[in-house]
């Protein structure tokens, strides 16, 4: 199938921004033509969705490879890629290789490094790499400890109107640890650091964005100090968005008894309060942005002990099934969901796509959101299986995907 | 009833297997507390065995012991030497660079090139935390933990409770466990796996546990292990029937933690001076190797009345034979001791 042959999805649950309704959905040229009550018209493939949900191809926020597949499986159609690769993403031309790399089925928006080799200290060429195709720029996993290149970055960054992707943890207090400091981190023995270094490091980034008038997206803010600053922050009208990743609202430090690596992530596992803290913020619309943070790692990098392992997980095939259960509980409702999966982030990246509206790009997922599944390492679509999920039982799995307007096989 | 392969009588234990179940000892914090008074008393025919002019035992005869050690130790690696050669085993000690192990698959490849040979106990030693855990995944024989980062130490924890209560034994003061007893221990808890098998040992067998250190070097959350936190020595120490003292860690320090061992000794060092005045009948622990003059001065380490330092590592030799032995009775088919895998290894 061409990309131009027109779609009409029918007997579909149509997701949009104003609510869930019933309906049917047509595109044309790779983009949503018309939605709501219409009808196909004369050589349209016509798709039955048997009652399933239409909704936008996910835009994962912030992800560490291109893992195709998994994307695929997770209903994710663009990834905004962060900086830290191998080489590091620096230089126009591998930010100019990277933004084709996925296409045409996977639209792939690199994050450029907001200083050379990630290094903290010289700026990068962020003008260039726009040019080249960065949608953004990052300072990677890790904090940028000076804050005179930081706010020199975000000035400059906010004259391009880039939006600054911050790593928020305070690099002196954060130092080598591999967990929040606590019970766990204690009984243990893991080198950690106190779930403050966070707010810090927020409290200093949103002073700066104040300052310079940039965008400033926390990639993640897993505590409830932080997570206070960025929605007084915001109630001042700075321009200020935050993520979070699944594992950060459902799972607790806990979740590395028995020094399971897979629970081993930047920033690490927080309090059970903790994560209470960032449920709170996802309903109460503090968290923008929800992502996997896909960083598929194998055993080289995690059959370790604890503290030598890489941190990160496999997550983009959980992305949707996790934030559902969010819906489930009441804490969002389904609209709301997939503006933390799409709108938002695509918002924030400056793609057309990301919501089911006339003139969008046609990144379309039809979903069944009750599928029952369960996790298993063994068994994942990506690269690698670190999934700090392995062995858990979840609902929603995406039934087929499209890419302007083409299925994706 | 058949032999269980043990000198304890019959009675105070569950028999067999049941007494001990567990393939490795990987820390304290998986033992129960019959599990820890079953190990104690263990150990004690090997006290008797180890004060003979004849040290021998043939109970671990034809078995192979690995001492792999991925971080530098002196002590603690020629005391389960002495325990495994005691024993009969033949033992065998691998130094290995913590750096040619840090990186990649490697230290997943070494067990499994140590499982290979065929050993049927290896003790491990490691700088990271879990290590041993990591180990014991891929190996088929038992795996003792003798120290890894700052997670965990049990054999230390358990010497420890045993020299503590032969010392109490000898005041007349003794019994099965230690209700009632006030330990303080005090120093580098932050970065001290000794102190952590320790808090869990001691608590486990009814002490009142206190851990004295300068905040920085104090772990967040420590008191939901049971112990009660002081920042000042001299009101740790106060009412105290144990003191435990514990060096300074430097090599684990990542910064400045205290200003100078000097500004340390005057806050934190144990003097004869401050024991009077505190605690003049406590007992004086330390694990070794002691920074004199910092964390404890000479003349409360070598009180004979008071220290016992070298009674501790007496009874690392016997708590280790004690270990070696449990953990291969499996494998060596004492009766009462088998497993649906046991022989699984030469199967």
């Amino acid at each position: 199938m061409s990309a131009s042959s027109p779609l009409t999805f029918v007997n579909i649950r149509l997701v949009t921004p104003g609510g869930v309704r019933p309906g049917a959905l047509r595109t044309a040229e790779g983009r949503i033509a018309a939605l709501g009550d219409v009808s196909p018209e004369a050589g349209d493939l016509v798709i039955d969705g048997k009652g399933a949900l239409l909704v936008p191809g996910l835009v994962d926020f912030g992800v560490f490879a291109v893992d195709k597949p998994a994307f695929h499986f997770g209903g994710i159609t663009r990834a905004a890629l962060m900086p830290d690769q191998s080489p590091i993403l620096d230089l126009p031309s591998r930010v100019s290789y990277i933004a084709k790399s996925g296409k045409p089925d996977l639209w792939v928006h690199p994050l450029a490094a907001a200083t050379r080799g990630l290094g903290g200290s010289e700026l990068g060429e962020l003008a260039l790499m726009k040019e080249a195709g960065a949608r953004g720029v990052a300072t990677g996993r890790r904090w940028i400890a000076d804050s005179g290149v930081m706010l020199r970055l975000m000035q400059y960054a906010a004259m391009l109107d880039l939006v600054v992707v911050s790593h928020a943890e305070d690099g002196g207090l954060a130092g080598a640890a591999a967990a929040t400091a606590g019970e766990m981190a204690t009984r243990l023995g893991l080198p950690s650091a106190p779930a403050e270094a966070e707010a810090l490091a927020v409290a200093r980034d949103i002073a700066l964005a104040e300052m310079s008038g940039a965008r400033l997206h926390l990639r993640q803010v897993t505590t409830r100090a932080a997570l206070d600053l960025v929605r007084s922050a915001k109630a001042r009208g700075v321009a200020v968005t935050c993520g979070v990743t699944p594992a950060h609202f459902m799972l607790s430090d806990l979740a590395l008894a028995g020094f399971r690596t897979f629970a081993r992530l930047s920033p690490p596992l927080r309090s059970d309060a903790e994560r209470l803290a960032v449920v709170e913020a996802i309903g109460d619309g503090t968290i923008d942005v929800i992502a996997s943070g896909h960083d598929p790692r194998g055993p080289e990098d995690k059959r370790l002990p604890f503290s030598d392992a890489e941190p990160g997980m496999a997550g983009a095939e959980t992305l949707l099934a996790m934030t559902l259960t969010l819906v489930r509980d009441g804490v969002i409702d389904l609209p709301r969901a997939f503006a933390l999966l799409a709108a938002t982030p695509a918002r924030l990246l400056g793609v057309d796509a990301g919501q089911l509206a006339v003139g969008m790009e046609a990144d379309l997922a039809l979903v069944d959101p009750e599928k029952p599944w369960i996790v298993d390492s063994g068994q994942m679509a990506a690269t690698a299986g670190n999934t700090p999920f392995d062995g858990q039982p979840t609902q929603g799995r995406v039934l087929a995907l499209y890419k302007g307007g083409a299925e994706i096989g | 009833m058949t032999s269980t392969g043990s000198s304890v009588g019959t009675g105070r234990f569950p028999a067999g297997r049941l007494a001990f179940p567990h393939r490795d000892l990987l820390g304290i914090a998986q033992l129960a507390r019959h599990e820890i008074l079953y190990l104690l008393a263990e150990a004690e025919q090997w006290v008797e065995l180890n004060r003979q002019r004849s040290k021998h035992s043939d109970t671990l005869a034809g078995l192979t012991v690995i001492n792999a050690f991925f971080e530098n130790s002196t002590r603690t690696l020629l005391s389960f030497e002495i325990a495994g050669k005691r024993l009969g085993a033949d033992v065998v000690n691998m130094h290995a660079a913590q750096s040619s192990v840090k990186k990649g698959e490697t230290l997943l490849d070494t067990a499994s090139t140590l499982n290979a040979m065929r050993p049927d106990a290896i003790v491990i030693r490691h700088g990271s935390s879990g290590a041993p855990h990591l180990i014991a995944s891929k190996v088929d024989c038992p795996v003792l933990n003798a120290g890894d980062g700052q997670h965990e130490h049990p054999t230390q924890g358990l010497l420890d409770a045993l020299a503590l209560r032969q010392a109490l034994d000898d005041r007349g003061e003794g019994a099965e466990d230690f209700t009632g007893l006030v330990v303080t221990i005090c120093g580098d808890i932050l970065h001290s796996r000794v102190a952590r098998s320790n808090v869990l040992c001691l608590t486990a067998l009814g002490a009142t546990v206190r851990v004295c250190a300068p905040p920085a070097l104090m772990p967040t959350g420590i008191e939901a292990m049971g112990v009660e936190v002081f920042h000042d020595f001299d009101a740790a120490l106060r009412g105290t029937d144990v003191a435990m003292m514990l060096r300074l860690q430097t090599e684990r320090m990542d910064g400045q933690f205290v200003p100078s061992p000097r500004e340390y000794h005057h806050r934190y060092g144990l003097t004869r001076a401050r024991l009077e005045r505190h605690a003049p009948d406590a007992l004086v622990m330390h694990p070794g190797p002691m920074n004199r003059g910092v964390e404890i001065d000479s003349e409360v380490a070598d009180m004979i009345d008071r220290s016992i330092i070298t009674r501790q590592v007496e009874m690392g030799v016997a708590i280790r034979m004690a270990c070696l032995d449990v953990l291969t009775r499996s494998a060596r088919g004492v009766p009462g001791w088998a497993t649906e895998q046991a022989g699984g290894q030469w199967a």
